[in-house]
């Protein structure tokens, strides 16, 4: 047997963690192809020509002055962003509160229908999205028949999905915090809501923050939802207008409006991730804005 | 500990209950907490499943031509799943087609999606500090990206006149191809680029969880670096692995819009005949048939589903110790 940090020949091995020269070559080229593509489009929509993939010089044309194809002007652009926003703080809105109350509800109650009520938080993360929206779109025509389709519709779908990413979120936060602080303001005399008030949700206050921003931007991304419960025209969103115009369209406004759609997404997920690390600075551990989101999607 | 009851009245109290905080709260404090939530998981999710095999196993109305579901399981109607499984089974069956298809694109994209992926999550568990932040924030991206964004970007490089064509022309690798007219490759790699960040973030997780020095030992015994990897590394990861894999598979078997954008009617996936079946018709048996579609997807996909679940709450168990 060779000694340690030698190899069958006695010859001294190569340290194993040294930096792997190949493979960082291999991995940046495939965040170039997995960023470029993106970039591309982002740049076209300064475009000042109608090409999608000739550059005609820099303007803000697709944005705002074309007097009928830009995004401030075309309706159907306007009518777009407007929705998308519209559902998102909406979405953002019902879905929150009630995510944070279950996920408070779920981490604290022991009990035999718990793991049943888990499961059913679960399930909707690991459903495919057309089965979910095939599911409300079919609910929507033969039983709830007093929801109408379009705006309405669209919100109780995203706030469906919704919930349990608010759950997760905040479920990783109150495994971290323990029960000390609570205990201590009961003991100190505070009642069960009042220590959930002036304890529980203080505590909690960035995780319900970053929750508050990723559904907001998890709706505006929504695509499947959207257009299953869409009534048409005027409920048409950023990602359905792609999926309609993407293969036809013929000047770089629907770059634009996808450009706006990315601004407010990475905006609200910046907001998130310093919201949540403010929180780990506060707690002494110390991580990353990227770490933090990449634990909530596990 | 009974020692001072009168001084620690309150803390015996406490005591009886599964854990010291349960009794300080009303029964029923946290369920009425969870209450709302999961009163609307249950309209909102459950009763909606159900409409999907009510309206499967539903009439279609004799005078509007309408589906007409059916809510009681006595009275359930074979017909729409007779038609879904005849179509499955006929060699020219419009689904039969459509759904190998969908299984070749997944399964195509899935592999490459691994072999491209994994190594890039490797070198991502390797990396330590700023690095590593530096990565793994490229790494997060475009998870945020909207993904019908990222299919508009690859529909704007790959069109006629596109970018991809030019440097094809410029360097003469290849003559320019008409990517977007049915070529299954497009839809392939759309899928691919679409899906492989969900996959590198589970496997990264496993592989930054081996312990080095199970690695160093195997090193120390006189296993070469490769051996190492194929004995120890890659079976210490194979978890991330699967749960990945399962990540990716679930939302592609339902995927209609990557194939629609980048394709056209020769690449449409199953997700596509759903989307057919329930929004462009208005007719009763299309609507009963698209239904029995979900269902036969949602039960292909469910022992997907069931391991995913199992693993996850592998790995809540674990975090909480």
């Amino acid at each position: 047997m060779s000694p340690p940090g030698r190899d069958r020949l006695g010859r001294l091995r190569p340290d194993p963690w040294r930096r792997p020269r190949f493979l960082a070559v291999y991995a940046w080229l495939f965040v170039a192809w997995s960023v470029l593509p993106v970039l591309v489009a982002v740049l076209f929509s300064f475009n000042a020509g109608r090409s999608r993939s000739t550059w005609q010089g820099f303007s803000l044309r697709w944005y705002l002055f074309d007097p009928d194809l830009s995004v401030v002007h075309d309706p159907t652009l306007r009518g777009a962003v407007l929705q998308s926003l519209e559902l998102a703080v909406l979405t953002m809105a019902v879905a929150t509160p009630l995510g944070v109350a279950l996920a408070l509800g779920l981490a604290r109650w022991r009990g035999r229908a718990s793991q049943p009520a888990n499961l059913l938080m679960l399930l909707p993360l690991v459903t495919p999205e057309i089965v979910l929206a095939s599911g409300l779109f079919l609910a929507f025509v033969h039983l709830y028949r007093a929801v109408p389709f379009g705006t309405p519709a669209q919100l109780l779908g995203h706030v469906t999905w919704s919930i349990p990413y608010v759950v997760v979120v905040l479920r990783g936060r109150l495994f971290g915090l323990g029960r000390e602080y609570e205990e201590a303001a009961m003991d100190l005399g505070a009642g069960p809501l009042e220590a959930l008030r002036r304890v529980l949700l203080p505590l909690l206050a960035p995780a319900i923050l970053a929750a508050f921003l990723i559904v907001f931007a998890l709706s505006i991304d929504d695509f499947v939802t959207s257009q299953f419960l869409s009534s048409g025209e005027g409920t048409v969103t950023i990602p359905m207008l792609i999926y309609g115009t993407g293969r036809t369209g013929e000047n770089p406004s629907l770059n634009a409006v996808a450009t706006v759609m990315l601004v407010l997404t990475l905006g609200a997920l910046a907001l998130a991730g310093a919201a949540l690390r403010s929180f780990s600075r506060r707690r002494g551990t110390r991580s990353s804005a990227a770490g933090e989101l990449m634990r909530f999607e596990l | 500990m009974r020692a001072m009851p009168e001084v620690l009245g309150r803390r015996r109290r406490r005591d009886r209950g599964p854990t010291g905080l349960a009794a300080l709260y009303p029964r029923g404090f946290w369920q009425g907490l969870a209450g709302p939530g999961l009163l609307w998981l249950v309209a909102l999710f459950l009763v909606p499943f159900y409409a999907i095999v009510a309206t499967a196993t539903g009439r279609v109305d004799p005078i509007f031509g309408t589906a007409l579901p059916e809510w009681n399981p006595l009275y359930w109607q074979p017909d729409a799943f007779g038609y879904v499984f005849h179509e499955l089974a006929a060699p020219d069956g419009i689904l039969r087609i459509v759904f190998l298809r969908t299984l070749r694109y997944v399964a195509s994209a899935v592999v490459l999606c691994l072999v491209l992926g994994y190594p890039v999550a490797y070198y991502m568990s390797r990396l330590r500090g700023r690095a590593r932040n530096t990565f793994l924030l490229l790494m997060v991206l475009p998870f945020w990206v909207s993904y019908l964004m990222r299919m508009l970007a690859w529909v704007n490089l790959l069109q006629r006149d596109g970018l991809v064509n030019r440097v094809l022309e410029l360097t003469g690798i290849l003559e320019p191809q008409r990517w977007l007219e049915g070529k299954s490759l497009t839809v392939i790699l759309g899928l691919t680029y679409g899906y492989v960040p969900f996959l590198i973030l589970p496997v990264f997780a496993a592989l930054d969880r081996i312990d080095r020095h199970v690695v160093e030992a195997a090193l120390d015994l006189g296993a070469s670096p490769a051996r190492t990897f194929v004995r120890v590394t890659l079976p210490l990861s194979r978890q991330g692995v699967l749960a990945g894999t399962a990540i990716i598979t679930l939302p592609m078997f339902g995927d209609f819009y990557t194939a629609q954008l980048l394709g056209n009617l020769q690449t449409s996936m199953i997700g596509s005949l759903v989307n057919f079946y329930l929004q462009g018709s208005t007719l009763g048996s299309a609507q009963a048939r698209g239904a029995a579609l979900v269902v036969v997807l949602a039960a292909m996909v469910s022992l997907l589903t069931v391991y995913y679940l199992l693993s996850t709450a592998r790995a809540a168990r674990e975090a909480e110790r």
